[in-house]
């Protein structure tokens, strides 16, 4: 084992969650602003990644509270079964469909929103899997 | 065990086919009527491809033996496999098979009519390799699968001939066109690769040879299967273009040889087996070339014949395959020199086995009787060669009665035998042959209604025009009822001098040394050998070969493409430069670029990389490109981070390449380098006019409702381009995963595998 810096150690357990909530911000900006799901779903790997290297793999693990292939199936799913609302009124597959009401930080809610959703997810289990299983064989 | 909740689930499955043959039945009055019920849906209408279903006599025919003897075999499938913990999902795939087998038969589009083909082919791939434990039934899954499989591609190309041919892919509009098709320059190649598909599915001369290797099925599989619906496929396929391919001499010649050729070796191979299975494999072999050889007669009384004999065939030869399963059930035997006496053991089964071998030998009043009849009236009556016909008929014929009483009269007749394992078949595996035998003495009895109302529709069907067939048990005094005779009586006087025929007839049987088998086999070995030198030469293992190729590839097209271009390139202008940013940029990239490349230092060509990179991600945002320039930031922090974790798994940094390996990747690269430079600067050149640009911007809000484009763009617009490149990361993200945890080899392989020719591996 090696010795962890105290310093990082307690930076990342407050980072992690201010990075997450930076990248689900990230996240929803994106169809108005610079942002994205992709975006998004580097930078909370990135967080995780953080968090990972100063208290080890493991408790990354714990803290990503599931499996990285779950993230990346439910995503593609998401993703997926955000283009067939459209089917179901006719338009061709994934024609975006918005609500009329606006909601206060995330803004107007439409299918392009949950495929976004489904990127972030997406991304961010593709990035942790590698990570963490690098990390694993390499013993960290 | 299987709880008995389980059995009970199965047992209902009977329902399926019962329903299906319920309906069927309902439709018997209409299609007599000679108004066959259709349905007609759309679905890839661009490629022609409909859902179009019709079932006319010749298909109801067809469905009719197929739902209804599936029903039975799912009783019987009941008793033979239970508490076999697979027996639900083996009565699925029946079940999937015999819909697949249902849309071939109902089908009236050439193309639908193929996916079904192929289904039946899939699906008869894994009830032939159900003991998938065993090697012998994995191989005869896949020989099988092999053959039909390729007799299956040509006939799709053949079938898209004939659609366009025709100029329809429903196969109800191309039976009037006959004419223009058979006149078509395309019609001989057409002709073949149809018939290929016919001949391989209905096991014909020289593609015989898989159906007793599937012998290795269980008994409800062969009975269903391989009696009386998946081989009578082809059958069905040739009798479905008779009145649109047929009457065409290059037709009546190949199917008269084939099946002429197949009837005879058929017939002469099964007298020669011992084991029951083989005995019913090859003699099915021997039907079905019979029924070719009748379509290829193409008179209206020959497709009569081949209609009765088809149906004749299918009852009495599924209860012959079911009495067999029996017996390797209850005895725990399937060679008939070890079975004998079980008449007293099994009476009701030795009633359906007698009942069937008199109606395979042609004995009255059974339906085999009447088939036989006709069968003989067909060829006797020929427009050429009757005589010769005829005669081969009647010598198949003879060999097929001493089958029977091989098949039927040997297990049962004789000195009762004891076998240690005996148990008597429970009402589940009787009902099915006992069903069966019962049906072909009935029809037998019945030969008016059965003319008039099931063989006439079908047979108008497969000529293409209005024709009553008539059938009778008794014609008179005819030459086909002395012909009957002299079959029987030749029939029995080979059975009874068999034995003693044996050992000449090893010695005649050259098959197994030079047959299509071997071919098979020698070009199943020859392409896995090419496979595995082609494997060799392309696939060297070595990183750096890989990368060369790609690169050197990529470089010598998108070269090849300036060239062609004229090397119209954007000269370099440096006037362009102003900021001191921009500068100071560019100097971090190149100092950062010599840096990762001369380092001495893993750590350090990485953290270089990395320079480069977020240098890169400043001149995006320089040049506002912010979403850009957000992305390659994080993907850079990434990459770094993914570097350094694969950093632990390296050995420390040693100069190991040759000084001329090392020149050699100079080259690589630079070459790549300087190419897609030129290309870069190749698409400077070409004036910025795109109409695109403008109009994503215009449409961003009112059309996907976002001040974004980039993003609109992703999500929305190009929205499908995002969901397959996520899709593409989602497969490499289970890859690399797979690979990480496969557990490394206890040896590095290099030192097994060719030496390098630069020698640059250690």
């Amino acid at each position: 084992m090696r010795t962890r810096s105290l310093i990082l150690t307690t930076a990342a357990r407050g980072l992690l969650p201010l990075m997450i909530v930076f990248s689900v911000f990230l996240l929803f900006r994106g169809h108005n602003e610079p942002g994205g799901g992709f975006v998004g779903g580097l930078v909370a790997s990135a967080a995780f990644a953080l968090y990972g290297f100063a208290n080890g793999v493991n408790q990354a693990r714990a803290r990503l509270h599931t499996q990285p292939n779950v993230l990346i199936g439910a995503g593609l799913l998401l993703a997926a079964a955000s283009g067939l609302p459209s089917l179901l009124l006719g338009q061709p597959f994934m024609t975006g469909l918005w609500s009329a009401a606006q909601l206060p930080v995330v803004g107007k809610i439409g299918t392009p929103l949950f495929f976004d959703i489904g990127v972030y997810l997406l991304v961010l289990g593709v990035t942790t899997m590698i990570m963490f299983s690098l990390a694993e064989e390499a013993g960290a | 065990m299987v709880s008995s909740r389980k059995d009970n689930l199965s047992r209902w499955l009977v329902l399926i086919p019962l329903g299906v043959t319920a309906w069927l039945a309902g439709l018997l009055p209409a299609i007599s009527a000679g108004a066959p019920p259709a349905w007609r849906w759309e679905w890839v209408s661009l490629l022609g491809i409909r859902l179009d279903f019709m079932a006319d006599g010749l298909g109801w025919l067809f469905a009719l033996l197929i739902s209804g003897i599936g029903a039975l075999v799912v009783v019987y499938a009941n008793g033979y496999l239970a508490g076999h913990p697979q027996l639900r999902s083996f009565l699925v795939t029946i079940l999937l098979f015999m819909f697949a087998m249902l849309g071939v038969v109902l089908a009236d589009n050439l193309l639908l009519l193929f996916i079904f083909w192929e289904l039946t082919s899939v699906t008869s791939y894994l009830l032939i390799g159900f003991k998938h434990e065993y090697e012998a039934s994995r191989k005869a899954a896949l020989q099988a699968l092999l053959v039909t499989g390729l007799g299956g591609v040509a006939m799709l190309a053949g079938l898209t001939l004939l659609g366009l041919a025709g100029g329809s892919f429903q196969i109800s509009a191309l039976v009037g066109q006959a004419a223009s098709i058979q006149a078509s320059p395309l019609y001989p190649a057409m002709l073949v690769l149809v018939l290929l598909g016919a001949f391989t599915k209905s096991a014909q001369f020289p593609f015989h040879f898989w159906l007793p290797g599937a012998m290795e099925a269980p008994a409800p599989v062969s009975a269903y299967l391989h009696s009386a619906t998946m081989v009578k496929a082809g059958i069905y396929l040739l009798a479905r273009f008779t009145p649109i391919l047929g009457g065409h001499p290059a037709w009546q010649a190949a199917l008269l040889a084939v099946g002429g050729a197949t009837l005879l070796l058929g017939a002469f191979l099964a007298i020669q087996k011992l084991d029951l299975k083989r005995i019913l494999a090859y003699s099915t072999i021997s039907i079905l070339g019979a029924l070719v050889f009748l379509l290829g007669v193409g008179t209206p009384l020959a497709v009569k014949g081949a209609l009765t004999l088809l149906l004749a065939h299918s009852l009495y030869k599924g209860t012959l395959f079911m009495v067999a399963g029996i017996l390797e059930h209850s005895t725990g035997e399937r060679e008939i020199d070890k079975l004998s006496g079980l008449r007293r053991q099994m009476p009701l089964v030795a009633l359906a086995a007698g009942a069937a071998a008199l109606s395979m030998a042609g004995l009255p009043p059974l339906l085999g009787f009447i088939s036989k009849e006709v069968f003989y009236e067909a060829t006797r009556h020929s427009p050429g060669w009757a005589n010769a016909l005829t005669a081969v008929a009647v010598t198949a014929n003879i060999l097929l009665v001493a089958v029977a009483g091989l098949a039927a009269l040997a297990p049962f007749f004789g000195a009762r035998k004891e076998f240690k394992d005996y148990h008597a078949p429970g009402w589940q595996l009787t009902l099915g042959p006992l069903m069966l035998a019962g049906l072909g003495l009935a029809l037998g009895l019945l030969p008016g209604w059965l003319g008039a109302a099931v063989i006439t529709p079908a047979a108008s069907a497969a000529l293409g025009s209005a024709y009553t067939a008539k059938l009778a048990l008794w014609h008179g005094l005819t030459p086909e009822l002395a012909l009957s005779g002299l079959t029987v009586a030749g029939g029995a006087l080979l059975y009874w001098g068999l034995p003693r025929l044996r050992p000449t007839l090893a010695r005649l049987d050259v098959g197994e040394r030079i047959g299509p088998q071997r071919v098979y086999e020698a070009g199943l070995a020859g392409m896995l050998r090419l496979a595995a030198g082609q494997t060799r030469v392309i696939q060297s293992g070595y990183l750096e070969n890989y990368i060369s190729i790609i690169l050197l590839t990529a470089a010598g097209l998108a070269g090849y493409g300036l060239w062609q271009n004229g090397l119209h390139i954007q000269p370099l202008e440096w006037g362009g430069l102003e900021m001191i940013e921009e500068i100071l940029l560019l100097a971090i990239i190149a100092v950062a670029g010599v840096a990762a490349v001369a380092t001495r230092s893993r750590l350090m060509a990485v953290a270089s990389l990395g320079a480069v990179g977020f240098a890169v991600a400043m001149l995006y945002a320089l040049f506002s490109a912010p979403d850009l320039a957000m992305t390659q930031f994080a993907i850079e922090t990434l990459v770094v981070i993914l570097f350094v974790l694969v950093l632990y798994r390296l050995p420390g940094f040693a100069s190991l390449s040759s000084p001329r390996a090392r020149l050699r990747d100079w080259l690589v690269a630079g070459t790549a380098g300087v190419t897609i430079t030129g290309v870069l600067l190749a698409i400077l050149a070409i004036p910025l006019e795109s109409r695109l640009a403008p109009w994503l911007a215009e449409n961003s809000v009112p059309l996907a409702g976002g001040r974004n484009v980039v993003n609109v763009i992703l999500v929305d617009f190009r929205g499908i381009d995002t969901l397959g490149e996520i899709t593409v990361l989602a497969v490499a993200a289970i890859g690399i995963f797979a690979l990480l945890q496969m557990p490394a080899p206890r040896k590095p392989e290099i030192q097994e595998a060719p030496e390098d020719p630069e020698g640059s591996d250690a």
